[in-house]
């Protein structure tokens, strides 16, 4: 199976370790990785403040870029979901009149990466080792978009070594919400100091997420806090072995 | 006389919400009261297993409704004459409340008595009848305590949701003797006893009261039946006992026929107060002889809402039956309270609808309103428990984008456009990337200017010394490791992706 991993835009920019620990993970799970370096990304930021008339070219460059694979794997929940519902939106009103079909091809095969691993893979064991006790955050868009359910946790509970705790009120959003942070600083500060305070609650040491952007902010309130936890993508724990 | 309490002239979204979240009695009082409606209401739609359907149901009769509004409209009102009604259309709120104040003083009374009612708050009616010497006295009890408390309500369904007990229990000692009956002497705090001193406050309004004003949650269009779903009474007081009824009703509430008003039945009050059943539902037909008003006007009020129906996307916000669900579980609700959002309509759907009412789509509207699509992370928790299953999201989304296009903040437009610029283009990203990184060690973890608005809260990620990117092009650009022999399943022969999206130009150091 010949995967395309779309890292997303601030994956790539900020969080590359993420992104090695994608490929170290898939690659372990016996699948051939592969980055097309045309990728940049997927027009949420834009979409979602009200620029989405602009975004033709980011959908068109993701459908082009993506069209060969058989599968197009995502480490982002939110950037997942932003393709899966609002490409084929943008697209429907695209001055290009392919591009609809185009999308519609592509669109079938994006992933986030707990689903590819388990419903594609049909994998919940992938051999790692993470000896920690962790909180898992089910972001709004993981949740309530894609759909994730239990996978991430499923996932979570074969890891050697690691407590999963549960997170009290874990469906409640963090407040980070894209541009939401910055546009109403003191409303998403607010969110994001009630998703600490439930996580510190825990006892636990890393709170883990599917969505670096979320983790962005959860983990820059917990800085500010000095609560000593700290933040991990799902995909760093579960490429991590005892080797 | 002190001016009413208004919502004009209030500041922004992000304005009104920073004293908001900063107010501790606000917070406690607001996570409280939404948390335990919120638990209510998912344990009685976990009940129904049809709940799914039930919701499709009720999306799909207000959705068919809309589209031949003009048709149902017409036959309620001439079910509503037939019936000895008499029918009065408004296109605004000052044609709206025109109407009602011409009807009170046709009647010679200056009182009123009122049915708690969203749409003669959207009016501004209570203000409009006071300008020409009319009192309104609210009966509901949370109107009350907003009206006794010269306060501004809050919420849809419990419009004091921002006020404890403690503080009721002032409002009412404080209040209740300059507008009739006062708070009885050693009044305690204790709800059996507020409820009951504003039991024996309302008790001699209504049996005085020769005229009567309320809303309604539905229209039957079949019959020309108006419906109000209740849980204290008082609304079946106000609707019985005076002599004569003005409904104020906007015009997205018909519904076709009895049978269709059975799926909202069930729909509306396990949304809104977490009940199977709401315990009082008043229905009224025109006028009854020797029994009830003997004269009933029903004012059909538009006030914008065309404008929505005209809108494609926008236009689902005319379903909502004003159940309050999405309110209750709004993360930012929850930590704001509905004044800030500067209108009668709080939360996700305020935030959605008051937009369109004030003619967002039109390209001009105040900072203010133009703030309120704006109001949400986007988390979709709304979506999930509306009844009729508004996308709220999808809505406030298109709403920005109309914003955007009335002129927006040019500031943000420049920066999305060079966002844009950088994202277009793989290249480009890559070099701001390496400018980053080389820049990393110099990078402040507070920024400055507008970056404060992330950082005076939050630390800023650092950035790394090398983008995914880069390491991906370094590390890996030689031919991609052929699959193991465990692969789950062969390449297809047309998965190659075309040859130069795997290279990438060299090095622009
Ligand atoms: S938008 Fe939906 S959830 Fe919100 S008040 Fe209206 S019907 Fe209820």
């Amino acid at each position: 199976m010949r995967v395309g991993l779309f890292i997303t835009c601030v994956n790539d920019t900020l969080y590359p370790r993420t992104g090695q620990a994608v490929v170290r993970l898939l690659e372990r799970l016996g699948c051939t990785v592969d980055f097309p370096t045309a990728q940049t990304c997927c027009g949420q930021m834009h979409w979602n403040t009200g620029y989405g008339k602009r975004i033709e070219p980011m959908v068109a460059g993701f459908a082009d870029t993506f069209a060969g694979y058989d599968a197009v794997v995502t480490p982002s929940g939110s950037c997942g979901a932003m393709i899966r519902d609002n490409h084929p939106r943008a697209a429907a009103r695209a001055a290009d009149p392919g591009l609809s079909a185009r999308v519609a091809a592509v669109v079938p095969k994006v992933y986030d990466l707990t689903e590819f691993i388990v419903d594609v893979l049909g994998v919940t064991d992938v051999g790692a080792y993470f000896p920690h006790r962790v909180v898992y955050h089910p972001t709004c868009h993981s949740r309530r978009l894609l759909g994730l359910g239990d996978r991430p946790t499923a996932l979570l509970r074969e890891v050697r070594g690691l407590e999963l705790v549960d997170l009290p009120g874990e469906e409640e959003c963090c407040g980070f919400g894209g541009t939401f942070a910055v546009k109403n600083p003191d409303v998403s500060t607010a969110m994001g100091a009630d998703k600490v305070r439930h996580a510190a609650g825990t006892g636990a040491e890393v709170l883990c997420a599917a969505d670096n952007s979320c983790l962005m902010h959860i983990g820059g309130l917990m800085d500010r806090q000095r609560t000593g936890m700290r933040v991990v993508h799902l995909a760093e724990i579960l490429a991590s072995t005892a080797g | 006389m002190t001016p009413p309490p208004t919502f004009l002239g209030m500041p922004p979204f992000p304005e009104a919400a920073r004293s908001a979240v900063s107010n501790p009695q606000l917070r406690h009082n607001l996570r409280k009261a939404t948390h335990t409606i919120r638990d209510k209401r998912a344990h009685v739609v976990g009940e129904l297993s049809d709940w799914a359907e039930l919701r499709a149901a009720g999306a799909a009769i207000k959705d068919r409704t809309l589209r031949r509004l003009d048709e149902y409209l017409v036959a309620a009102e001439a079910a509503v004459t037939a019936a000895g009604g008499t029918v009065h259309w408004a296109a605004d709120a000052a044609e709206a409340n025109r109407i009602v104040a011409d009807l009170v003083r046709a009647t010679g009374e200056t009182e009123v008595v009122k049915v708690k009612s969203m749409v003669t708050q959207e009016i501004g009616l209570n203000e409009a009848l006071a300008a020409e010497g009319i009192r309104a006295y609210e009966t509901d009890l949370a109107e009350l305590i907003v009206q006794l408390g010269d306060d501004l309500p809050s919420h849809i369904l419990v419009p004091a949701i921002h006020r404890n007990r403690a503080e009721i229990r002032e409002i009412f000692v404080r209040e209740m003797a300059e507008w009739g009956v006062p708070a009885p002497p050693g009044l305690t705090d204790e709800p059996a006893a507020l409820a009951e001193a504003a039991r024996r406050h309302l008790r001699e309004r209504f049996l005085s009261a020769k005229v009567a004003v309320s809303g309604a949650n539905f229209l039957v269009a079949e019959t020309g039946t108006l419906v109000v779903v209740e849980s204290e009474g008082n609304g079946r007081m106000c609707l019985t006992l005076p002599e004569t009824l003005i409904s104020v009703v906007g015009i997205e509430k018909v519904v076709p026929t009895w049978a269709d008003l059975e799926v909202f039945l069930q729909l509306l009050p396990r949304s809104s107060t977490g009940e199977r059943m709401n315990p009082y539902t008043s229905t009224w037909t025109g006028v009854t002889p020797g029994d009830g008003p003997r004269d009933f006007h029903l004012v059909l009020l538009d006030n914008g809402r065309t404008d929505v129906l005209a809108d494609t996307t926008g236009r689902q916000a005319l379903r909502c039956i004003r159940c309050s669900a999405c309110l209750n579980v709004c993360p930012v609700y929850e930590r704001t309270g509905g004044h800030a959002y500067g209108s009668v309509y709080p939360g996700p759907i305020g935030a959605i609808l008051v937009p369109q009412l004030r003619g967002v789509a039109s390209g001009k509207v105040d900072p203010q309103t133009a703030s309120l699509p704006y109001a949400s992370s986007l988390c979709g928790a709304c979506y999930e428990v509306c009844p009729v299953a508004i996308d709220i999201p999808e809505v406030l989304v298109h709403l920005r984008e109309q914003v955007v296009e009335g002129g927006g903040h040019r500031a943000e437009r420049a920066a999305m456009r060079a966002a844009e610029w950088v994202l277009d283009d793989a290249k480009r990203l890559r070099t701001v990337q390496r400018v980053a990184a080389r820049s990393r060690r110099l990078l402040p973890r507070r920024a400055p200017g507008p970056g404060a608005a992330w950082s005076d809260s939050r630390a800023l990620p650092e950035v790394p010394a090398r983008s995914f990117r880069d390491w991906w092009v370094r590390e890996r650009s030689a031919p991609p490791p052929q699959p193991p022999a465990a692969s789950p399943q062969p390449p297809a022969a047309s998965a190659q992706p075309p040859a130069e999206q795997n290279r990438i130009e060299e090095d622009d150091r």
